[in-house]
């Protein structure tokens, strides 16, 4: 079968790369690209360490063929802090212990990220919800819907210090 | 988990699509949201040469609602359908639904064309659909016909839907009366362990019309006449409900498999019946 042409922009780079239209975008950013924050935790659509954003919204990237994502704006863990810099969500779930071993956090920051432009006030049962496609094996959730909230009173307190 | 080499094809139009679906005959899938086709492919239970993947056809994107009936393209995905204000308005039903379907990152991808199509007892829009008695829409080589979802499902992965076919709409009349979707399910984001949606009008204390059908009961979704039928007349009070109850419970074959035995589901699908029923009187 004939490999194909793929055009896509990750975290504002625009990429061009030869792939097989049955790759999946997991690999493509893993392996072709370089592009390590998305983990693979289960590989069947289930767990949302994979997690990235296209065309705006929140994907498990190991369910998406490399093919589909031709065109596509994508954004990863790496796009959220581009100086390198942590965000007002990496440093929250820093502060509030929102995670132990660290190997759901890059899903989980980028879903949560997601979440919070299209609800930039959810309640604690909203973020829950909001958040139920990543799963985590250490902390509990508990501190993770802890650091999302703090993370969103502080967005919202600056956007209002900035009005 | 890499599946079998594919070739892939984006079509812009329903015709493109459906021409592709034709020359390949059945090496031939259509791709929607994907996600339940590439789980499949991955584990290699589907083989498919050709891909034709639907995203670009703009036309399977639209929903309308006029005249009292609403019309939902089958590239709609879950997301849109519970993100559209008007359409929680009209089909409250829907939305509730919806909500109950996967995960956010599941519910973006995933179309109600593809839920409708892919034939798995598990999914939740067929049983739906046959609640709000849609009528799905098909494109094929010589134009597109109407198949009622009550007609559409032969058995687990069997449709009605042939080879050189795709789902474009489905279309139904904006219901009326009150409504409920009750799923039970092992944890947030699973399939049901026994679903069941109401849609039931009132008149001045008595039933008018309802219709009640269940999701994962059997091999396909199960649309239960005789139910309706226990209500339709009555004031529904709580003997009128087991009726109905026992009604529907007649009408459905589940199997043992990881969600249990068949004693647990029948217990847990009177359960979900009942307090479907139940949900929708109080909020007819
Ligand atoms: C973790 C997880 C949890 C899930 N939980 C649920 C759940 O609780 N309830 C539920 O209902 N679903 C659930 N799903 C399935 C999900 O909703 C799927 O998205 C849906 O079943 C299929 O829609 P799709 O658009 O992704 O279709 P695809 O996966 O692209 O296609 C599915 C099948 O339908 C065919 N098809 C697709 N579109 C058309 C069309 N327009 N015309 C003809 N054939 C077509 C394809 O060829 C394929 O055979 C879950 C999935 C995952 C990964
Ligand atoms: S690796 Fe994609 S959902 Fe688990
Ligand atoms: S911190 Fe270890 S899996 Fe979430």
């Amino acid at each position: 079968m004939s490999k194909m042409h793929l055009k896509l922009t990750v975290n504002g780079q625009a990429e061009e790369l030869r792939v097989e239209p049955r790759e999946l975008l997991i690999h493509v950013l893993r392996e072709k690209l370089n592009i390590t924050g998305p983990h693979i935790g289960c590989e069947t659509s289930h767990c949302g360490a994979c997690t990235v954003e296209m065309n705006g919204k929140s994907v498990k990237s190991c369910t998406v063929f490399a093919a589909q994502a031709d065109g596509a704006e994508v954004t990863t863990i790496e796009g959220l802090s581009p100086l390198g810099e942590m965000n007002v969500l990496q440093n929250a779930f820093r502060e509030h212990h929102g995670l132990q071993c660290g190997f759901c956090t890059p899903g989980m920051i980028t879903r949560a990220h997601r979440l919070l432009q299209e609800n930039p006030t959810p309640t604690a049962e909203e973020v829950r919800f909001g958040m139920a496609g990543n799963l985590c094996r250490c902390t509990g959730y508990q501190n993770i819907v802890k650091a999302i909230l703090a993370a969103a009173s502080e967005m919202n307190a600056a956007k209002e210090a900035a009005e | 988990m890499i599946p079998s080499a594919f070739e892939y094809h984006r079509p812009a139009d329903v015709k493109s699509a459906v021409g592709i679906l034709q020359a390949q005959g059945d090496e031939a899938r259509v791709l929607a949201g994907g996600h339940s086709l590439i789980p499949m492919m991955k584990l290699r239970m589907a083989a498919v040469t050709h891909l034709v993947d639907l995203q670009d056809i703009a036309e399977l994107k639209a929903v309308s609602i006029a005249e009292g009936k609403v019309t939902i393209g089958a590239m709609v995905t879950q997301h849109m359908l519970i993100d559209n204000a008007r359409l929680a308005a009209s089909v409250p039903l829907l939305r509730e639904a919806a909500l109950q379907i996967a995960d956010p990152q599941v519910r973006y991808c995933g179309t109600i064309g593809g839920n409708i199509a892919n034939g798995d007892p598990a999914n939740d829009m067929p049983g739906l659909m046959q609640c709000l008695d849609a009528t799905l829409g098909l494109a094929g080589p010589n134009g597109t016909r109407n198949v009622k979802a009550r007609d559409f499902y032969e058995g687990a992965y069997v449709t009605a839907c042939e080879d050189d076919e795709l789902v474009v709409s489905v279309t139904f009349d904006v219901p009326k009366g009150g409504h409920a979707y009750e799923k039970q399910k092992r944890k947030i984001g699973d399939y049901a362990t026994a679903a069941c949606a109401a849609l039931i009008e009132m008149d001045g204390g008595t039933c008018r019309s309802a219709s009640i059908a269940m999701t994962n009961l059997s091999d396909t979704p199960i649309w239960s006449r005789s139910a309706g039928a226990a209500l339709t007349g009555t004031r529904c009070d709580t003997e009128d409900i087991a009726s109905a109850v026992t009604a529907a419970l007649a009408n459905i074959n589940p199997t043992e498999d990881n969600r249990g035995p068949v004693a647990f589901k029948m217990h847990v699908a009177g359960i979900v019946i009942k307090r479907a029923i139940t949900r929708a009187i109080a909020s007819a």
